[in-house]
């Protein structure tokens, strides 16, 4: 029935948003104007096809839809293209999200506006790319071009220590990738293809398994990103502006996840299977070390990239459980993350176009001022803390109901993680908007202009929603989650089999 | 007509050799007045050759009883030569403007040179591989010091001579002893003689390989580069990185894989040291640099090593991502240097890095390409160098080298740290004055490099394909 392709449509239309703003001439308030305009509606019309995505698509079926294909670089290399339940999602969570970011930089970035706009446009063409390519070169050009645009983003853009931070971000996750471009290329050597689908269904030698596990586990751990390697973020977090820290932790964090889903799961199982307990130890010490962390934290930016690390573990946690809530816990998870730590960086956002100070000291009794940023910041709050009632519990219910059930030693700890999460971010709360209002600076402080409630209202309303109904989402992803965990168990168990007859 | 079908495949270096010496006598003739018009028609005659070689009749032509070979091999490299020395001397038309600098021969010399590269890649036998890289290299001596009255020029042209006229020598002594012991100069003759490796050709080999690398500058016989790339003037280090490279690349890739293809391990373990040894100093050394000459110097090493990976892997694979990796290393470097040549701040060339700063507010377009030229550089996906390095590090994987493949890849991360400074110098600081407007032919060039870098992802196929079919006609 589709006969445009409409996925190149969704994936590309910014790039051409990026050309029709760089095209923008006029005197500098004009372009400026301008540009913001075009940058948004540009994200509105690529949501609004997104959506088309979601109407035509068939959540029964377990196949890739929307697939294009054709002749691109060498044999076996091609240009392809699709989604299924597990990356639909988190089309949609980016093109969602994208038109927050840039109402959110209207008024905050006023410094070389064309080129923001246009570094955001590249850059959401990219992130749409890496979640919708089926080709493994295909997908690594996406998935390695956005670190251009965010490296911009945060040097040109961000804080005091922007340099160092924009050079940590990227050298990071550079050699985290080089390593799994190493490894896509030794299964292009082993399968003379890097055509996704068709690696879903060949069998790798168990050595080659091992090895390209671990270099694609380079990779995504450092996106993801997983203690030990996470220390880029809370840098990166700090010093990139709004927008940036919101695509960050929304969005380019989820891709560590997603390729742990699209990747290492069905395409390497048995290495998966026998890395299992690392990525358990990993995820605990990610959920109680940051958390532990996140508690000493002086800047709020810096808490809630903790707190981001923290949530990741039990995302990976589910994930390498490999039971059907455990991995559709993980998922949803992570777009409620993508939801939620959004919006808390929006939230802080707002205080800081204020006060310019992101320092959880200088602020304290806020309700007071702002009774509308209080509600809405303790929406989100409750979420990041996994309230039930919000998304934030249901992901997180989810993934450890999943690893109960193969693994309760690692599910006790981690739950652990439960209560400390409450813990700082109760903390965060009560310092930020509860106390007495005494700090003279903050008199003046005004509550949400209406631009603001314009970005901060659909988040909530999304975050509680889910919370309530997650049903959308998990019927979304429910057929690949259950084909992938299916595939997962049986190549296990066949190999299992398989030792014990001998 | 044996005597036509003998001369058809020389024909376009023919017209060349005759073109020249048709230009150096109405140079001579008319006085230095004329070298705008004779750059001009060496630009033509440039032109006219590529064209002419395009035309000769397909497949494999031979000629000289051997010694000249035309195939796809040739044809790829012999366009991609041409194209750098028609950029070179596009380039150079602001340097020989200045009217102390009028000096016709530099064309000539050019054009000489490049005969000596079409001669180099068309190589069959040790002995029309040393005239063609004689000719290409005493013309390159003499383009370095063409800056007569600049102290650098001179000593860079001279340190040239004396380095290049060692390694000359060591090629020659590699090739006596080749010769000595298989009792042919023809590759096929070696090829057929060499099936196992004697004591005396391995010593050859690695005589000959020496004298190679001395030209396509790898370690540990780059110590010349940096400072002859500082040292001549920029338009000729721009020539430097680019054509005479794709050549001395080309008679690497002839002499390794169709003189030598049965004693493969025998020269493998030599590039494959040489390749690491070079991407590892081309990345670290290049970090302390502070003039952008010499870094674009130390990157080059770098890539040269990045290239090498390929051969290393003496397949047909390999061969095309060396193929791959040369066309999109010639269109960066000519790009950035282009980009190098543009900045000029009052009049005065601007060479140290942190003379950039702010460029992107003040020039945003200039910045912009050279931005993307230097991720390019860095080998980041989608730009063409991701390619590059892609294909020759595919060859190497599929040739078993998982050492070399998971040095290289590091090496590149290490590589990107000093291109980053550069953009971080430019976008992140705070901006200096305005440069000088941009020449119309520096900002094409620039332009076509930085477009070709960006816009490569599109439609991989034509390049890709044809650097297949070249390495093809190797084996």
């Amino acid at each position: 029935m589709t006969t445009w392709p409409i996925l190149s449509v969704v994936t590309f239309l910014p790039l051409v948003g990026a050309l029709l703003v760089y095209i923008v001439r006029g005197d500098d308030e004009a372009t400026r104007r301008n540009s913001r305009w075009i940058a948004l509606w540009t994200t509105l019309i690529t949501f609004a096809i997104s959506l088309i995505l979601v109407a035509r698509f068939d959540p029964a079926v377990t196949d890739f839809q929307f697939v294009e294909k054709t002749n691109w670089l060498a044999s076996g290399i091609t240009y392809h293209m699709g989604v299924d339940g597990i990356s639909l999602p988190f089309v949609i969570l980016t093109t969602a999200l994208m038109p927050f970011c840039i109402i959110a930089s209207w008024k905050s970035v006023t410094v070389r506006v064309r080129e923001y706009m246009m570094a955001f446009l590249v850059l959401e063409t990219l992130m749409v790319g890496t979640f919708s390519a089926l080709d493994l070169v295909l997908f690594y050009l996406f998935f390695e071009g956005g670190l251009i645009p965010m490296f911009l983003i945060i040097g040109v853009w961000g804080g005091p220590r922007r340099v160092y931070a924009s050079f940590k971000f990227f050298l990071y996750t550079l050699l985290g990738s080089v390593l799994m471009l190493l490894a896509i290329m030794a299964l292009y050597w082993n399968g003379s293809t890097t055509d996704i689908p068709t690696l879903m269904h060949t069998a790798v030698p168990r050595s080659l398994q091992t090895w390209a596990w671990l270099a694609f586990f380079a990779s995504f751990a450092v996106k993801m990103p997983m203690w030990p390697v996470h220390t880029w973020l809370p840098d990166a977090h700090v010093e990139a502006p709004t927008a940036g820290s919101v695509i960050l932790a929304a969005i380019l964090l989820k891709m560590g996840g997603y390729g742990f889903l699209r990747f290492s799961l069905p395409m390497f199982p048995l290495a998966s299977h026998d890395f299992t307990p690392l990525i358990y130890t990993l995820s605990v010490i990610a959920i109680i070390y940051t958390s532990l962390v996140a508690l000493m934290q002086e800047d709020m930016k810096k808490l809630i990239a903790y707190s981001s690390v923290a949530h990741m573990g039990f995302v990976t946690m589910g994930i390498f459980a490999g039971t059907m809530q455990g991995v559709a816990g993980g998922v949803f998870q992570m777009i409620s993350h993508g939801i939620v730590s959004g919006a808390l960086f929006l939230c802080v956002g707002i205080v800081y176009d204020r006060m310019h100070t992101r320092e959880i000291a200088a602020y304290g009794g806020l309700v007071n001022r702002m009774p509308l940023y209080a509600l809405v910041f303790m929406v989100f709050t409750m979420a990041n803390v996994g309230l039930p009632g919000t998304s934030g519990f249901v992901g997180e219910f989810m993934t450890l109901i999943g690893t109960f059930k193969v693994a309760i030693p690692t599910a006790f700890f981690a739950t652990l993680g439960v209560i400390l999460s409450a813990a700082y971010a109760l903390w965060l709360y009560r310092k930020i908007i509860f106390g007495a209002l005494v700090k003279p600076a903050l008199m003046s402080m005004k509550d949400l202009t209406f631009r603001e409630c314009l970005t901060l209202f659909p988040l909530v309303a999304l975050t509680i929603w889910f919370g309530v109904y997650p049903k959308p989402v998990l019927d979304m992803s429910a057929a690949s989650v259950q084909q992938l965990v299916n595939n997962y168990t049986s190549a296990v168990t066949a190999v299992k089999a398989a030792a014990l007859m001998q | 007509m044996s005597f036509d079908y003998q001369l058809l495949p020389v024909v376009p270096e023919l017209v060349l050799a005759a073109g020249a010496m048709v230009l150096l006598m109405l140079g001579a003739y008319r006085g230095q007045g004329t070298t705008s018009l004779v750059t001009g028609l060496a630009v033509v005659l440039l032109i006219v050759t590529g064209v002419l070689e395009l035309m000769l009749p397909a497949g494999k032509l031979v000629t000289f009883g051997g010694s000249f070979i035309v195939d796809d091999f040739a044809r790829f490299l012999k366009i991609l030569a041409l194209i750098g020395s028609v950029a070179t001397l596009v380039l150079s038309s602001e340097f020989l403007s200045d009217p102390s600098r009028r000096i016709f021969e530099y064309s000539i010399l050019v054009l000489l040179s490049t005969l000596g590269m079409m001669v180099l890649i068309s190589a069959g036998d040790l002995i029309s591989l040393y005239l063609g890289l004689e000719l290409m290299s005493l013309a390159l001596y003499v383009v370095a010091a063409s800056h007569r009255d600049n102290a650098k020029s001179t000593e860079a042209g001279l340190k040239y001579f004396v380095l290049g006229a060692l390694s000359s020598g060591m090629l020659l002594y590699g090739a006596s002893l080749i010769y000595g012991f298989t009792g042919t100069v023809s590759f096929a003759g070696i090829a057929a003689a060499a099936k196992t490796g004697s004591v005396g050709i391995v010593f050859g080999i690695v005589f000959l390989l020496a004298g190679l690398c001395f030209k396509v500058s790898a370690v540990p016989f780059h110590m010349w580069t940096p400072d002859v790339y500082e040292g001549a003037p920029t338009p000729v280090t721009a020539f430097f990185a680019s054509a005479p490279k794709v050549a001395a690349l080309a008679v690497f890739t002839r002499v390794t894989l169709t003189a030598f293809p049965g004693i493969l391990p025998q020269w493998q373990q030599i590039i494959v040291f040489v390749s690491i040894a070079s991407m590892a100093l081309g990345s670290f050394a290049a970090i302390g640099q502070r003039n952008i000459k010499r870094l674009m110097a130390y990157s080059s090493i770098g890539h040269m090593g990045f290239a090498l990976v390929g051969l290393a892997a003496g397949t047909v694979e390999g061969a095309q991502g060396v193929l791959v990796y040369i066309a999109i290393y010639v269109a960066m470097t000519l790009g950035s240097f282009a980009f190098i040549l543009a900045m000029k701040r009052n009049g005065q060339a601007i060479e140290t890095i942190s003379d950039f700063a702010g460029l992107s507010r003040t020039n945003p377009l200039l910045a912009f390409f050279f931005a993307m030229l230097l991720f390019s550089l860095a080998g980041v996906p989608p730009l063409a160098g991701f390619f590059a390095k892609f294909y020759v590090f595919v060859a190497a994987i599929k040739a078993g080298l998982f050492t070399l493949s998971v040095i290289g890849v590091l090496t590149s991360v290490v590589g990107a740290y000093y291109y980053l400074s550069i953009v971080k110098v430019m976008y992140f600081d705070e901006p200096l004055p305005r440069v000088d407007p941009l020449r119309l032919e520096v900002g094409t060039v620039l332009a076509l490099g930085g477009l070709f870098n960006i816009l490569f992802w599109i439609y991989p196929g034509l390049l890709v394909g044809a650097a297949s079919a070249a390495a093809k006609s190797l084996f």
